[in-house]
């Protein structure tokens, strides 16, 4: 399975500040070690939501809202996608992570990814359907 | 309260690193696995109450370590009385020694037990029950339920294999260069057995079982960092990280296999064809002209790379099988080669190479060839030659559903239609 772990935002990476060399490196001995074991598929750090951008869905309309954004700690920081035999494995990695935000209060949300199984009977013939029109399209878009 | 799955996961991250160190240490790959067990069962008994230790993996080798100086003990108390003065396979039987050993490198220590587990003395199921077991940290239970045998079975060939490597006194000593290349391919062999058997399984009514092909992919990438100057074993991972790519876009809603041209490439996984193409690019770097993974992988990367299945590059995919089939000489490349021809050149020129495949004694069981051969009479017009090359390719299909797609595609050539 795969599960996304997200390092939640705090005060301080809110305000742009870059993690010190301690916990760059401690950091990335620990990226080295998920590397090593085939754990980790993906991961980045994320610049402060003053650089982000929401586009907001009501009613039918869009409208597209600037950051920074108020709820600091549901904002994220920065993202793994880990590849692991169960949660309690992501689990146990995600407690050998370096304390992300030192001198702060912060969590690591660890989420499941929906992988193919998860879909089940969710794949509908309509959505099969859908998708063959859609791919019809990209043909008759070709030709064109 | 620790619970006991999490114990479990802790002990599956430290198991390779564990058992590694104790093989160098005890040079016994049996008792290596048997303190490493008894570890566990003492992490068992004690984290649910006092919690998982600050260094799990630390903990698990003291503990292991203590068990082992207990065991060289009884052991040279025996051979004591026995007269015997050396142990079996130069055992390192100091107890300071022992002790002294710990803190080598941990890289070599995984990489040892690689190369025992898929050591050339050994037969290829054996390899990947060991590897499994000893790399994967899977129970004999999860092997067993993984290539659908009985888990005694699957007990056996584990103690076997560890009887057939002390026997053989397989060398504890880690090759280098050349000989620790000359020894990789026996290694690469098992992975993509693993990764295959995940794949396309070769019996039971599923299609696939993605948790082997995972457990593959994984041994795979820890490969890669092992022995990261070894342009096949990169090209292993990009051959199983593309093919990894398109394993939901594999299966229909009811299970049923969905063939390369006709799945939805919208579901193929960005991610790992990006990865793929990066690992692809790394074994090209080191190695011109390039081994048989990574031009299976190259092979692979076309179809990643192309947006539909109309923009195929068919005249590069015939060009790498080219080489594969001068590299391998294998009967099964060339029935691939020529489904590469036909879809460069036309069916008529793919089914020229089939039909002087038909004789090949290597092939005359194996299903693919009817079914290729059915595939190309149907776009050919030849219906009911067709049909008659999808029952014999059905009849000869060990997998039910791959059975039942075939069977369809027979009654299609019935009703007169082109499938």
């Amino acid at each position: 399975m795969r599960v996304m772990v997200m390092v939640k935002a705090s005060k301080n990476s809110e305000a742009g500040a870059m993690p010190n060399e301690k916990l760059l490196s401690e950091m990335g001995k620990f990226n080295e070690e998920l590397v090593k074991a085939g754990v980790m598929l993906a991961g980045d750090g994320l610049h402060p939501s003053s650089r982000g951008k929401r586009v907001h869905f009501a009613g039918g309309k869009k409208t597209v809202v600037d950051g920074p954004f108020a709820e600091t700690k549901e904002l994220v920081a920065g993202f793994w996608i880990w590849q692991v035999k169960s949660m309690e494995e992501a689990l146990a990695w995600a407690r050998r992570c370096p304390d992300p935000m030192p001198g702060e209060e912060s969590d690591l949300e660890l989420r499941p990814i929906v992988e193919a199984e998860d879909f089940g009977k969710a794949f509908t013939p309509e959505l099969r359907a859908q998708e063959e029109r859609i791919r019809a399209g990209i043909e008759a878009q070709k030709r064109s | 309260m620790t619970p006991r799955g999490a114990i479990e996961a802790v002990w599956r991250i430290e198991s390779a690193r564990l058992i590694g160190g104790l093989v160098r240490q005890v040079r016994d790959v049996g008792l290596a696995e048997d303190l490493a067990q008894e570890a566990l069962v003492v992490a068992l008994e004690r984290w649910p109450e006092s919690g998982i230790p600050e260094n799990p993996g630390a903990w698990l080798m003291a503990t292991a370590k203590n068990r082992g100086l207990d065991e060289l003990r009884r052991r040279q108390m025996q051979e004591r009385k026995q007269g015997v003065l050396e142990s079996p396979g130069g055992a390192a039987t100091d107890p300071a020694e022992l002790e002294a050993a710990l803190d080598e490198n941990v890289g070599d220590d995984v990489l040892r037990l690689v190369l025992i587990a898929c050591h050339p003395v050994l037969s290829k199921e054996a390899r990947a029950a060991l590897t499994l077991r000893l790399l994967g940290g899977l129970s004999t239970e999860e092997i067993a339920r993984a290539f659908l045998v009985p888990e005694p079975t699957i007990a056996q060939r584990i103690v076997r294999a560890k009887r057939t490597l002390a026997e053989a006194r397989v060398p504890f000593e880690l090759p280098r260069g050349d000989d620790l290349s000359a020894r990789l391919p026996s290694v690469l062999e098992v992975v993509y057995l693993i990764f295959n058997e995940g794949y396309a399984a070769t019996r039971g009514e599923d299609w696939m079982r993605l948790d082997l092909c995972e457990d593959a992919l994984r041994l795979g990438r820890i490969l890669a960092e092992l022995v990261p100057a070894e342009a096949e074993v990169h090209g292993l991972v990009a051959l199983m990280e593309l093919h990894g790519s398109r394993l939901r876009a594999r299966v229909g809603p009811d299970g049923e296999p969905i063939l390369l041209l006709e799945q939805d490439r919208s579901r193929w996984d960005q991610l790992l064809i990006r990865r793929g193409l990066a690992a692809l690019a790394r074994a090209e770097a080191l190695a011109r002209p390039l081994g048989i993974y990574a031009l299976q992988a190259a092979i692979t990367a076309c179809h990643a790379r192309a947006r539909t299945a109309e923009a195929t590059d068919w005249r590069k995919i015939v060009a790498l099988y080219d080489a594969l089939v001068e590299l391998t000489g294998s009967p099964i490349v060339e029935l691939n080669r020529a489904v590469a021809v036909s879809m460069a050149f036309g069916p008529a020129a793919g089914l020229e190479l089939v039909d002087a495949l038909v004789d090949e004694p290597a092939l005359r069981s194996y299903h693919l060839l009817p079914s290729v051969r059915g595939d190309l009479l149907a776009k050919l017009g030849r219906t009911e030659e067709a049909r008659v090359a999808f029952e014999r390719a059905a009849r000869q299909a060990q997998n039910g559903r791959e059975r039942a797609l075939l069977r369809a595609r027979a009654r299609a050539c019935e009703s007169g239609g082109r499938s």
